[in-house]
């Protein structure tokens, strides 16, 4: 691959936009976000995001939100994801690796299923807010 | 403990994120014997009394969850440079911002491996705390000499919000192309053990 300048950059991104038209619109409004505390960071964070990224990439998804936040207070089962899709609940996954993200991918944000056996329930009831953490 | 240098710079440049900074400078110096790291931040710094405690593993400002009582991003980070023959500074000032610059002896066995520097960039650039972030790496060796700088600022220019998986993706292509041309200049092959790091 050459090194790509700004001005490729910005060719490729409209190049792409006009793809992502002509294109069911899948994972829309579902988010991902990935835990990138100390702790996460540690249990291997950082391949767990960019493997989100590769099959979402794989899968053509380009809508999904990837974001970060920091410990979600259950540090013994890192690396842990929490996955928001409407009309689904809301649900923290613990010991996410290579397979369990594919798993995610094409079971939750997909086939709007959980992943039962990665579900450690809510944060640990130290870091959860008064109001829910709404 | 983290495996390898991109998950250290994710740690610490994280800390400048949280320290309410507008402005972030990661630079990333590489040589064929060492490899030096500086981030310097306009947040809201430390006083001498707290400089002091955070290399202790147990401290921790209680802010972020009041009753956690380990703070291990620093600590880490001095522990693996201490391992490896490397150096670790900490300059701050309350009110003004934080400097921590660290450097790995390359040449020793027990110096963690790069991992996956393109990760770890796009992941900093994309942090919903970031405001604004210039990423300056280079390399030099006998062979030559290269660099790139990536601003986040002009990366959202050209991409909008770093937010969804397909702008991610092309962020990660075009951060990927940088360390690619970059790595041409490489003499010694880096060990690949955790390339998937």
């Amino acid at each position: 691959m050459a090194k790509m300048t700004l001005e490729d950059l910005r060719k490729l991104r409209e190049k792409k936009q006009n793809e992502i038209q002509k294109r069911d619109i899948e994972g829309k409004d579902a988010r991902i976000i990935v835990g990138m505390g100390t702790c996460g960071i540690a249990a291997g964070a950082k391949p767990v995001l960019d493997t989100f990224l590769q099959i979402l990439d794989e899968k053509k998804i380009d809508n999904v939100s990837v974001t970060q936040t920091g410990c979600m207070g259950l540090c013994y089962v890192e690396p842990t994801i929490e996955v928001i899709v409407p009309g689904m609940p809301d649900v923290i996954y613990g010991k996410v690796d290579v397979e369990t993200a594919k798993r995610i991918v094409e079971q939750h944000i997909i086939g709007k299923q959980l992943v039962t056996d990665h579900m450690f329930d809510r944060p640990a009831a130290d870091i959860i807010k008064k109001d829910g953490g709404k | 403990m983290h495996i390898c240098i991109g998950d250290y710079l994710l740690d610490i440049v994280q800390n400048s994120f949280e320290a309410e900074s507008s402005f972030v400078e990661l630079t990333i110096t590489e040589t064929e014997d060492t490899l030096e790291c500086l981030i310097r931040d306009n947040g809201k710094g430390m006083d001498a009394e707290v400089q002091k405690k955070v290399l202790d593993p147990f401290y921790s400002d209680g802010r972020k969850h009041a009753k956690r009582k380990v703070g291990l991003g620093l600590p880490f980070l001095s522990q693996a440079v201490e391992a490896c023959e490397g150096t670790f500074t900490l300059q701050s000032e309350k009110g003004k911002g934080t400097l921590v610059s660290f450097s790995f002896n390359l040449h020793n066995i027990d110096v963690p491996p790069m991992g996956d520097l393109n990760t770890t960039f796009v992941a900093l650039l994309a942090h919903p705390l970031c405001k604004e972030l210039v990423i300056t790496r280079s390399l030099e060796t006998s062979k030559g000499r290269e660099s790139y700088t990536l601003k986040k600022s002009e990366l959202v220019e050209v991409l909008g919000p770093l937010t969804t998986s397909g702008t991610l993706n092309l962020l990660k292509e075009f951060v990927t192309s940088q360390e690619e041309e970059l790595k041409q200049y490489q003499n010694t092959p880096q060990l690949d053990l955790h390339k998937n790091r």
